[in-house]
């Protein structure tokens, strides 16, 4: 090793090597383990620290700004609870591979395994919901294993990493050593680049498609903004339909007469049918979820499936396909460009002229319809009007968990990637509002919304108080019907409208709660005014809580019931399934 | 059950570094996903690299062995994962420690089979023996069953350790 600089502490040396990993923000919550970096922190102004009110909310923040930015989040907490607390977190990050560096403190080694005063055994509980995770045992080892936990953050299918760092660890001295480039991990090698061979039968496979579709995810966002302009010229290339996954929502421009809308549970009549009637299926950094696949003896029965995941694993989990193919999007997407641009393949025009006829019969169906009247604010009617008077100014979005969610999903329309930030893998109530508080630390110039409910915004509600403190302009629109909508909507649907614990019966006065942080309070219960208020939200300056009193007991349709098939879709409250929920159906959730 | 769908027993080895929580990643893994694992061995085998080789014994459908070897092969200190089973020939081995209490005819008859299973005797009392018998898990488990009838008090098996035949390393 080196010396590059004298003798620091362990803490010092931490820091520098978060400076080295070009780290800009921290989100944490101080504690008696890290109270040495805290210090570290203190004297110095490279690195901003952003203090939150509760550890999960943390990690969602560190998510929402790596989500929107592409950058490593970074979180910093303490031992026991606070590591603990951001056990969610990780989870969430694991789930929707978001690239996350989670410091967390721990009792100093001599005391490791003496049920200490807040300890906790970290690495033990993280292991299953981190990508890896470390313990740091001396304090040589210190910054080999931050430059390290960066790069398996960020590198092959990104997600979170725990450090966790004992306080003698952080006390004690050692000289700096800057981080290795290009790094060469021992072990750890992500296949990034695709087999050539594997792309020429996969063009092979699409050139000679009559009903094609393109389903593609997060992986095409993961992969960097380049691969969704690849996405775009590759699907203009072709000429075909594609649908996106929640997750994947913004790397194809929802405006384009080429997409489809989102897949799966409340996605599209005419996705779910084009994957249910397709010949060739092309997922590109999607996993084939079970939100989206449905009944899965039923899914997509005709297609010859090209599945192209970064994680070989991801591949023939659930689904078993035609001609699997490791790599990342980007570097696939590129080859396909390539090969496809020297092959000039003449493709079905009249097949497909069929398929898209028939592609727009079903769009005529108009799935996403509803009727607002002149009492009470639809809840979809809320999400169009916000939509019209933010499309055109620079703005992100996210979101909590449930009926918004999904409503969000159908209603806004993104036309770039990192603009979408919503918990999709875990479904994490609470995670909106502090992953809008990262976006709007990321982007301070920018309008950031967080479309919510008045159950999930209730989960993290105590960051109004971090956005108080940093003045972060967040919007909350939050759709008010007074019950956990999608809990209530299950209920109705497969429990005999046995609404069990689903109402929320002592909601706050959320215009006065925001008053109590510092933050604007609006209302509004009346569809002719609506526009007005959400003006009013857009031009303050300053932290919104937009209070909506939306439809009580309006669903989101359309619906795959759980353990149907993509043709057995809901499409409205007079759209009764023909047959009663299978058992099988009923064991999902 | 037959057929491609059928469940079957694969033998997997895994080269990983010899770093504290590697056990735990990979049971973790399996208990977390539901895989079975029917036997488990690990070892440091490179002091110098600091490697250690697991060999795990999992039954599954073709989906699911897919499944655990894509699963263990991203976990971030393993270096390599084979499947024996299907990868060529291989030859596994076991090695368990018989105790066997008796006297008279019965203690000469154990004596005689452990002769036959070519089991060595590592301990001798008046009354008992240890043996140590080595082989497949069929011939292991075939001396500890015939051991019941003549005295067995106490066995202790390694799990299986298994190897391509070949000049191949893993």
């Amino acid at each position: 090793m080196k010396p590059e600089e004298p003798a620091t502490t362990g803490a010092d040396l931490l820091v520098k090597a978060l400076i080295d990993e070009e780290v800009e923000v921290v989100f944490g919550y101080p504690g008696g383990a890290v109270l040495p970096i805290y210090d570290s922190l203190f004297k110095q102004n490279r690195l901003r620290h952003i203090l939150v009110r509760h550890e999960q909310a943390a990690v969602h923040a560190a998510e929402g700004y790596a989500r929107s930015t592409g950058k490593v989040g970074v979180v910093l907490v303490t031992s026991g609870p606070g590591a603990t607390n951001a056990v969610t977190g990780l989870t969430d990050a694991l789930m929707d591979s978001i690239p996350i560096v989670c410091l967390t403190g721990q009792v100093p080694t001599h005391l490791i395994g003496n049920d200490a005063f807040q300890e906790a055994d970290t690495t033990g509980i993280t292991r299953p919901c981190t990508k890896h995770n470390y313990l740091v045992k001396a304090v040589g080892d210190l910054a080999r294993t931050i430059h390290e936990a960066f790069y398996v953050a960020r590198s092959g299918r990104p997600g979170p990493v725990v450090v966790d760092l004992p306080k003698d660890v952080l006390m004690n001295k050692h000289d700096y050593s800057a981080p290795k480039k290009p790094v060469q991990h021992k072990s750890y090698r992500p296949q990034v680049k695709p087999e050539l061979k594997k792309i020429e039968q996969a063009i092979e496979l699409i050139a000679n498609a009559k009903k094609p579709v393109f389903y593609t995810g997060g992986g095409v966002v993961n992969s960097g903004p380049r691969a969704s302009k690849l996405l775009a010229q590759f699907v203009h290339m072709t000429g075909y339909p594609i649908t996106n996954t929640l997750m994947g929502l913004g790397s194809f421009p929802a405006s384009d007469k080429q997409f489809l809308g989102m897949l799966g549970m409340h996605g599209t009549y005419e996705a779910n049918l084009a994957m249910y009637h397709c010949d060739v299926l092309i997922n590109i950094g999607a996993r084939f979820d079970d939100r989206i696949t449905g009944k899965l003896s039923e899914f997509s029965p005709k297609s010859t499936k090209i599945h192209i995941d970064i994680d070989s694993s991801s591949i023939n989990k659930n689904v078993r396909v035609d001609l699997p193919i490791v790599g990342d999007a980007g570097h696939a997407l590129e080859d396909l460009i390539r090969v496809w641009k020297a092959k000039q393949p003449r493709t079905d025009h009249k097949a497909l002229k069929a398929w898209w006829a028939e592609i727009d019969k079903w769009r005529a169906r108009d799935c996403l319809a509803y009727k607002q009247g002149k009492e009470t604010i639809k809840p979809q009617y809320a999400l169009e009007r916000l939509y019209h008077h933010i499309k055109d100014r620079d703005h992100y979005i996210t979101t909590e968990v449930g009926q918004h969610q999904m409503w969000a999903a159908q209603f806004l329309k993104f036309e770039q990637p990192n603009r979408w930030m919503t918990s999709g893998g875990l479904g994490t109530m609470g995670y909106g509002l502090p992953a809008a508080m990262g976006v709007q630390i990321a982007h301070p110039e920018s309008l950031v919304i967080d479309v919510a409910g008045e159950a999930s915004i209730l989960m993290n509600i105590q960051e109004l108080s971090t956005v108080a403190q940093y003045r972060l302009p967040v919007k909350i629109f939050i759709l008010n019907n007074q019950y956990m909508g999608m809990v209530r909507q299950w209920q109705e649907l497969l429990h005999g409208g046995r609404y069990s614990e689903s109402y929320m019966e002592s909601l706050p006065d959320f215009v006065k709660l925001a008053e109590a942080f510092g933050a604007v309070g609006l209302r509004c219960d009346d569809p002719a005014k609506l526009d007005d208020t959400i003006k009013q939200m857009i031009e303050v300056n300053r932290p919104v809580v937009v209070d909506v009193l939306v439809d009580k007991t309006e669903n989101c349709f359309p619906m795959i019931p759980s353990g149907a098939a993509h043709y057995d879709m809901l499409l409205g409250p007079d759209d009764r399934a023909q047959k009663p929920t299978s058992e099988e159906g009923m064991v999902l959730v | 059950m037959s057929g491609p769908e059928a469940a079957s027993s694969h033998t997997i080895s895994v080269l990983v570094d010899n770093e504290p929580g590697i056990l735990a990643r990979v049971v973790g893994l399996f208990s977390g996903r539901g895989y079975n694992i029917e036997s488990l061995t690990v070892a440091q085998t490179d002091p110098k690299e600091n490697l250690s080789r697991i060999t795990i014994v999992t039954t599954g459908t073709p989906m699911i062995i897919e499944q655990i070897k894509a699963q263990l092969d991203r976990l971030v200190p393993v270096h390599r994962v084979r499947d024996l089973t299907v990868e060529g020939p291989h030859i596994e081995r076991e090695l368990a420690l018989v105790k066997v209490k008796g006297s008279g005819e019965k203690r000469v008859e154990a004596l005689r089979l452990a002769d036959v299973f070519r089991a060595k005797v590592i301990d001798a009392k008046t009354d008992s023996f240890v043996f140590e018998v080595t082989g497949t898990s069929d011939k292991v488990q075939t001396f500890v069953g015939l051991m019941e009838g003549l005295g067995l008090v106490d066995v202790g098996r390694t799990g299986i350790v298994a190897m391509s035949r070949g000049s191949e390393a893993l």
